[in-house]
């Protein structure tokens, strides 16, 4: 592997990291507006 | 996320007819490679986004009815996410000024950080996600309120105005000033006098915010060739215009006080600011300093201009808490 692609690789690790922790907000946000509004 | 919905395409063709764009985009697009997520993030303009969130969470305060905490939190965050769609497009769409001023040419678009396509469709799903979840969870008129916020901005002012009149940010300011009424909407679900005249207090003060800011930067503005007033019209008719804005920003920031819709400590909190904005406005006008060094009294009132929009929203939270 070379430096371009071990920095690629990193690159693409960070933004996966970061949308996998906007979707899992994102479902957590949606389950408690369903909750408020079954109320 | 790379790839635009096939309904965007007549949009895009639209906006993509800008004669000016083509080196920059060659530029761009020749080296980009895989973002990084703050590259993204950078897109949306972060710090114009906080102002958007503080205006629109005052509106949202300020109004008469009590909102369960997980829908005040996501309208919020709708208007946020908004408020990153349009700074998104915005940065999309200009991608060749920005290029171009020494102030914006490090943004991922222009520093080739990042592919023009991924920066359309990433904006694309922001304002198709915050305006759905908004008319989802929280009401219709607050959605439809946002929706014409990110059209103004993306249409009005940065397709239609901004390269074409040193009027741009009078007109186009109209976009930002939009928060505070649909704050206010996604409480009540309705628009009464109290959000229109948030939304005059933050359209006035526009004006001479920005202008003096265009003042000691003119030259990157001249560079690019946008129209900036001071651009076209010189620096004393600019600071002429910031002055004569600054006196209907006042009327505008006492009016909720004097028709009874806030009580006294907004009231003086408005009437203190109000005096030290006007102090600043005259500094500026009796200014005669040609280059950036000798402009003390624009960069003070830029400075300031901040803090009083900060200040006097709060103060105007606080005093509908206390009166409710």
């Amino acid at each position: 592997m070379t430096p371009e692609d071990e920095e690629l690789a990193a690159r693409r690790k960070s933004r996966n990291l970061v949308l996998g922790g906007i979707l899992l907000a994102l479902a957590v946000l949606f389950y408690a507006i369903t909750v408020v509004r079954m109320q | 996320m790379n790839a635009a919905p096939e309904v965007a395409q007549p949009l895009r063709a639209a906006m993509e007819a800008s004669p000016l764009r083509a080196a920059a985009d060659d530029t761009a697009m020749s080296s980009a490679r895989i973002a990084d997520w703050r590259d993204y993030f950078a897109l949306t303009k972060p710090r114009v986004m906080f102002l958007v969130v503080y205006t629109g969470l005052a509106g949202l305060i300020a109004a008469p009815v009590a909102v369960h905490p997980v829908i005040a939190f996501t309208a919020i965050l709708c208007i946020a996410v908004a408020g990153g769609a349009a700074g998104a497009f915005n940065q999309w769409y200009e991608a060749d000024l920005d290029a171009l001023m020494k102030r914006t040419s490090k943004r991922p678009l222009p520093g080739g950080r990042l592919d023009r396509n991924a920066a359309f469709g990433f904006a694309m799903v922001l304002a198709v996600g915050s305006v759905s979840v908004m008319a989802l969870t929280v009401n219709l008129v607050a959605a439809a309120i946002l929706l014409a916020a990110i059209l103004f901005y993306v249409f009005i002012y940065t397709v239609w105005l901004k390269r074409r009149t040193p009027q741009n940010i009078v007109i186009g300011g109209a976009a930002g000033a939009f928060p505070p009424m649909i704050g206010w909407a996604a409480a009540t679900g309705d628009v009464t006098a109290l959000p229109l005249l948030m939304f005059a207090i933050i359209f006035l003060w526009t004006p001479p915010h920005f202008w003096a800011l265009a003042l000691f930067v003119e030259s990157d503005y001249d560079r690019a060739g946008v129209p900036m007033l001071p651009v076209t019209h010189g620096l004393a008719e600019t600071r002429r215009q910031v002055l004569v804005y600054t006196l209907p920003l006042l009327a505008a920031s006492l009016a909720p006080w004097m028709l009874g819709l806030a009580g006294v400590i907004y009231g003086l909190v408005a009437t203190a600011l109000g005096a030290v904005f006007l102090t600043l406005a005259v500094a500026v006008w009796r200014n005669r300093a040609e280059t950036a060094a000798g402009m003390a009294p624009e960069k003070r009132l830029f400075a300031f201009s901040i803090l009083y929009l900060f200040v006097l929203f709060g103060a105007l939270a606080v005093d509908r808490m206390i009166l409710a």
